[in-house]
């Protein structure tokens, strides 16, 4: 289990990895996806560019409506709140359950996004909350709704020269809430089903995550939501996600509903 | 046995010596060790379950079987009538028998080039029908792994006392249908081995990581046709071996043949995915049972079919076959009843070769009867607990000879029972509520079992093994500075022995603890052992230290009793010191006598001086058996089907306990892998015999959020037949948590009608019954 040679180099800017790409260089965050395929010679990149120490790709930018994280930042430094957070305990919440510690001090926000796992957990938060991926490639910046990002399993929407640079959360109220359920075996594993609701005043979204494709968002369980009602779960899912089987399906209304469970507790 | 009870002699919670390298990091395992000119070695494994091997071509430094000279198939014989032989040669002859058989081996400066090397070989596998499972191997017309058996049969046993009258008459009868999944021991540091040639010795070094150094060295000497004087096997820091390290592998031989044929270094370090595809080879049975009993529920008879999917060929010295032999001997376990059949299947599968692993069969056959017992407790409608007490051999009947002539020596096993029925609070579990605050469904189980421990020669050359345990050897020595240095055969591979020996060491001559040196596992500096298995240990090499120890302390107190001018009857040892009513002496002065200062010792002084080699034996062959009963109470989320272990409570009795923290560490360890077998561990098949666990992703080991923290209790019945009344205890902790915990799940689930009789019981097997349960 000892990767083929290939050939390392560590990029001090964006602009600098994505030329490295260009030529044909595969980007190296945390490794802590890449590192297993390159062992297990499952991915046998002729080069590697470590985007990790990049200009930019660390830093932490907050407006008024949003807080823009460099895509290097770890699991660890949100999970520890050392990047400022603009979600009322969403993110560190959803990061502190991401793996084992060891993984989260290398593992960063834009590898586990671009790797696009359907059961890693930044994709399905992503797209409940509506974030936007910056990404970055020769002809500069591009922005990507979350929810358009991960296209299929383990396949994402950026071009071969281009990386995720950045990811842009908005802000959720004071008043907002949220509900995040991650179902899995043995602690620190993938999950078997997440479910993630936010209510924020007007605005809600209701997310089922880990579903063996991108995660699916369930507009009218947030309608329902919204409007104090109750919706067919069931029925929405069954419609979101033919793929999966019924004992499969149950598991992510199990998800969801205990999603919504926490939306009462108070933190 | 002067020192005794003492600081840090038999039943101290002295710290262990060996902590000090491992918390410091500055162990020293197989793959820490560097030799001049060490090359690495990759294998080239197959990928195929079965196939013919066709034409292999391979640049650079890379063999195949043909390429070596002089090397002898794995060939284990067993004198067990029926068994069939399974000649394993060390790389694919004309055939592959399962995903992971090693194909080719690639030498190179790395790791990393060898595996390029490997990689680029190209090897024709003409595909024959896989045979993956004990159904398939049975079937009418199946593909035969060694067609000149007729059969995929290593063995088929049988076991009759003589069932037709209870089954004819027994008012109660229980069907069971059991399934136990294939898994890995996955000890934590992996298999690694490193020879090299000693010029000036004239010798082969094989440093490998095993639990059996003397047995690899006579299998390493017979496959490589060399003289074992020609062959040091010398085990470094072995970071758990389970029974997986006690085989003669045949990455070993290779490794080996290499060092011998070159002159020169070569290693091999097992990979984790080596690991799992290559090395699963433990604990898949399949128990068909009927069980008769009375309206009590007094368990009468007891009629099995067992299968064991054995894998491809027979482990050395281990043989495809002592898994049946235990499975079927073992099934009746702590009960008193007298009519038991049982026929055993050793099948033959396109997997990786059966191997022993912690417990050999017993996980297996304690989570089948355990099974049985709380089904006719259900059957008659009474509490599992009770019906169990009742079936126990009582305190009472010892000793007591079961159906299958076990000898249980000692012990009061209902008293275990009582102990942790207190401790886990049945009573007013059953009083209270069935489900807790989050809907989970509540439940508490239990199980007993015996844990045979020491067996020794008579009992193995029962199954058939080709290497038969007899005495085992200890030296100890009293250097010229007065510190006791002790060696013996065996090997420490987490489980303390530098430290126990050492205690034993103490309380046979009275030198300090710290003063006490213990060297293990190394065929060059000591005496033979056929080493770490079957929970011997500290039996056979305490016992050998003890005697040995005996014999050395006499010989110190004539010295000490000549230098202090008193008879030896008169000398105590104690503090550290060698004592005479006031007058006193250090170990120092006896070991100065010996070798620097012959003038001072007494004429008549025993010429073999302040060495003695002893070997030990106990009493008797027949094993001397520790025993627990294990309690878990449990929450099952009925929507998820994740199982949370709310307590678990152990109450267990291995005779006098040398050191209690050593028992517990044993116990804790043990019963960990129990979770795992019990929830978690499963190397699944297809049908075509491919391995779907190959990563740790798919093969889920417990993690320390997953094992409860175990509450243990111990009592000490010590036994008739050991020295010191010591039992041994390295296996028992796995044993029981299958059975516990999922007595515990159905006890959770009988209100929904469901019932788990498959480990591991996974989330989707528990939601499968639960589903099936309510349709
Ligand atoms: C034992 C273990 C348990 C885990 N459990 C979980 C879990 O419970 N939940 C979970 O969500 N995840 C889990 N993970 C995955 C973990 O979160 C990884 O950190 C994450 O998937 C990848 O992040 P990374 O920074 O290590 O990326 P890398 O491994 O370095 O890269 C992953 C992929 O993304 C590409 N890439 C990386 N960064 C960029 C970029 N900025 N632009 C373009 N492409 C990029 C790489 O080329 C590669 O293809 C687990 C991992 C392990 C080893």
């Amino acid at each position: 289990m000892k990767p083929a040679a290939f050939d390392y180099a560590r990029a001090a800017t964006i602009p600098e990895a994505v030329a490295a790409m260009r030529d044909g260089a595969r980007p190296l965050a945390g490794g802590q996806s890449l590192g297993p395929m390159l062992n297990l010679r499952l991915a046998r990149p002729g080069k590697l560019v470590d985007i990790k120490r990049a200009e930019g790709m660390r830093g932490v930018a907050l407006s008024a409506s949003t807080a823009r994280l460099g895509a290097a930042l770890t699991h660890a430094e949100i999970e520890d709140r050392r990047v400022e957070d603009v979600t009322r305990g969403l993110l560190p919440h959803v990061a502190r359950g991401i793996a084992y510690r060891a993984v989260r001090n290398r593992g960063t926000l834009g590898g586990s996004l671009c790797h696009a796992d359907p059961a890693a957990d930044w994709v399905t938060t992503m797209t409940g909350l509506g974030a936007t991926m910056i990404a970055q490639g020769p002809a500069g910046e591009r922005a990507i709704a979350a929810e358009n990002f991960m296209l299929g399993a383990f396949t994402n929407a950026l071009a071969e020269d281009e990386m995720l640079a950045a990811v842009e959360i908005p802000r959720l109220s004071p008043a907002a809430r949220w509900g995040y359920a991650k179902i899995n075996r043995k602690t620190g594993e993938f999950a078997m089903a997440i479910g993630l609701v936010i209510l924020d005043g007007p605005w809600a979204r209701v997310v089922a995550g880990a579903v063996e494709a991108p995660p699916a968002l369930l507009p009218r369980a947030a309608a329902a939501l919204l409007a104090g009602e109750t919706s067919d779960l069931d029925a929405e899912l069954a419609e979101r996600l033919p793929h999966l089987s019924p004992a499969d399906r149950k598991l992510r209304a199990v998800s969801l509903r205990r999603a919504i469970a926490m939306l009462s507790e108070a933190r | 046995m002067d020192g005794d009870g003492g600081g840090a002699g038999i039943g101290a919670r002295v710290l262990r010596k060996e902590d000090a390298r491992h918390l410091a990091g500055r162990g020293q395992f197989t793959a820490d060790l560097r030799f001049p000119g060490m090359q690495d070695v990759a294998f080239l494994r197959s990928p195929v379950a079965h196939a013919r091997v066709g034409a292999r071509r391979a640049s650079g430094d890379v063999l195949f079987l043909d390429d070596l000279t002089g090397v002898a198939d794995i060939v284990t014989r067993s004198s067990i009538p029926g068994y069939k032989l399974a000649p394993w040669p060390v790389m694919a002859r004309d055939r592959v028998r399962y995903v992971g058989e090693i194909v080719a081996m690639a030498v190179a400066a790395n790791r990393a080039a060898a595996e390029d090397l490997a990689e680029q070989a190209e090897v024709e596998f003409e595909p024959l029908p896989p045979v993956a499972s004990c159904d398939a191997g049975r079937a009418e017309g199946a593909a035969l792994l060694h067609p000149e058996w007729g059969d995929n049969l290593f063995l088929h046993s049988r076991f009759d006392s003589g069932i037709e009258a209870v089954a004819a008459s027994a008012p109660v009868k229980v069907e069971l249908d059991i399934t136990c999944a294939r898994q890995v021991m996955h000890p934590m540091e992996g298999k690694g081995v490193v020879a090299y040639w000693d010029h000036r010795a004239g010798m082969l070094v094989v440093h490998t990581s095993t639990q059996v150094p003397h047995l690899i060295r006579s299998g390493l000497a017979e496959v490589l046709g060399i003289p074992q004087a020609q062959v040091r096997v010398a085990a470094p820091d072995v970071g758990g071996g389970f029974g997986y390290k006690c085989l003669l592998q045949p990455e070993e031989i290779l490794v080996s043949w290499l060092a011998l044929t070159r002159k020169a270094a070569f290693r091999w370090i097992e990979d984790r995915r080596e690991h799992l595809v290559a090395g699963a080879n433990a604990r898949q049975h399949h128990y068909t049972l009927t069980a008769y009993a009375n309206e009590q529920g007094r368990l009468l008879g007891l009629d099995a079919q067992i299968e064991v999917d054995t894998g491809a060929y027979s482990v050395w010295p281990f043989t495809a076959v002592l898994e049946a032999a235990q499975a079927g001997g073992n099934l009746p376990g702590p009960y008193d009843f007298r009519a038991y059949r049982a026929e055993v299947f050793s099948v033959a599968t396109n997997k990786p070769p059966f191997a022993p692993y912690r417990g050999v069969a017993r996980p297996g056959v304690c989570f089948a009867i355990e099974l049985t017992i709380d089904a006719i407790a259900k059957a008659v409608g009474r509490e599992a607990c009770d019906v169990r007490a009742e079936n126990l051999v009582p305190g009472s009947a010892m000793p007591y000879v079961n159906v299958t002539n076990k000898h249980y020596d000692s012990g009061d096993y209902p008293a275990s029972l009582a102990t942790v029925r207190e401790q886990i609070g049945l009573d007013a579990f059953r009083a209270g509520p069935a489900r807790d605050e989050k809907g989970r469904y509540l439940g508490i189980g239990f199980a007993t079992y015996t844990e045979q421990s020491a067996h020794n020669t008579k009992v193995f050359a029962a199954w058939g093994l080709p290497l038969v345990p007899g005495y085992d050897q200890a030296h100890v020595k009293l250097t010229p500075d007065g510190a006791l240095e002790i060696r013996a055969g065996i090997h420490t591979i987490g489980q303390g022995l530098e430290t126990t020996l050492a205690q034993i060491g103490h309380s046979m001559t009275g030198v300090p603890f710290e003063n006490i040196r213990v060297t293990l596992g190394d065929t060059a500096t000591t005496p033979y052992s056929t080493g770490a298995y079957a929970s011997r240990g500290i039996v056979m090499s305490g016992g050998a230290v003890s005697r040995a120890g005996e014999v050395l302390a006499g010989r110190i107190k004539a010295i000490a009793a000549h230098l202090l001018q008193t008879e030896p009857d008169a000398i105590e040892f104690r503090e550290g010191r060698i004592h005479a009513g006031n007058a006193s002496l250090d170990y120092a002065d006896v070991g100065r006598a010996w070798y620097l200062r012959p003038e001072q010792l007494p004429e008549q002084v025993n010429t073999a001086g302040l060495e003695v080699t002893e070997g030990y034996k106990p009493a008797t062959d027949n094993g001397v058996f520790s025993y627990a009963s294990h309690a878990a109470k449990i929450a099952v989320d009925p929507e998820t089907g994740i199982v949370e272990i709310l307590d678990y409570v152990i109450a267990e009795d291995c005779g006098r306990m040398v050191n209690p923290m050593i028992v517990e560490g044993q116990t804790y360890g043990g019963a960990a892998q129990g979770v795992g077998t019990a929830l978690f561990e499963e190397s699944p098949y297809d049908d075509q015999g491919q391995p779907l666990a190959s990563t740790l992703i798919d093969y889920i080991l417990p993690g320390p959020t997953e094992i409860p923290a175990f509450r243990i209790s111990h009592t000490e019945t010590l036994s008739p037949h050991t020295a010191h009344g010591i039992k041994g205890v390295g296996e028992g902790g796995a044993i029981a948590p299958p059975a516990v915990i999922v007595n515990a799940i159905n006890d959770a689930l009988a209100t929904l009608g469901a019932r788990i009789t498959q480990i591991p019981a996974t989330p989707e097997r528990i939601l499968a019954a639960i589903a099936e349960a309510q349709a």
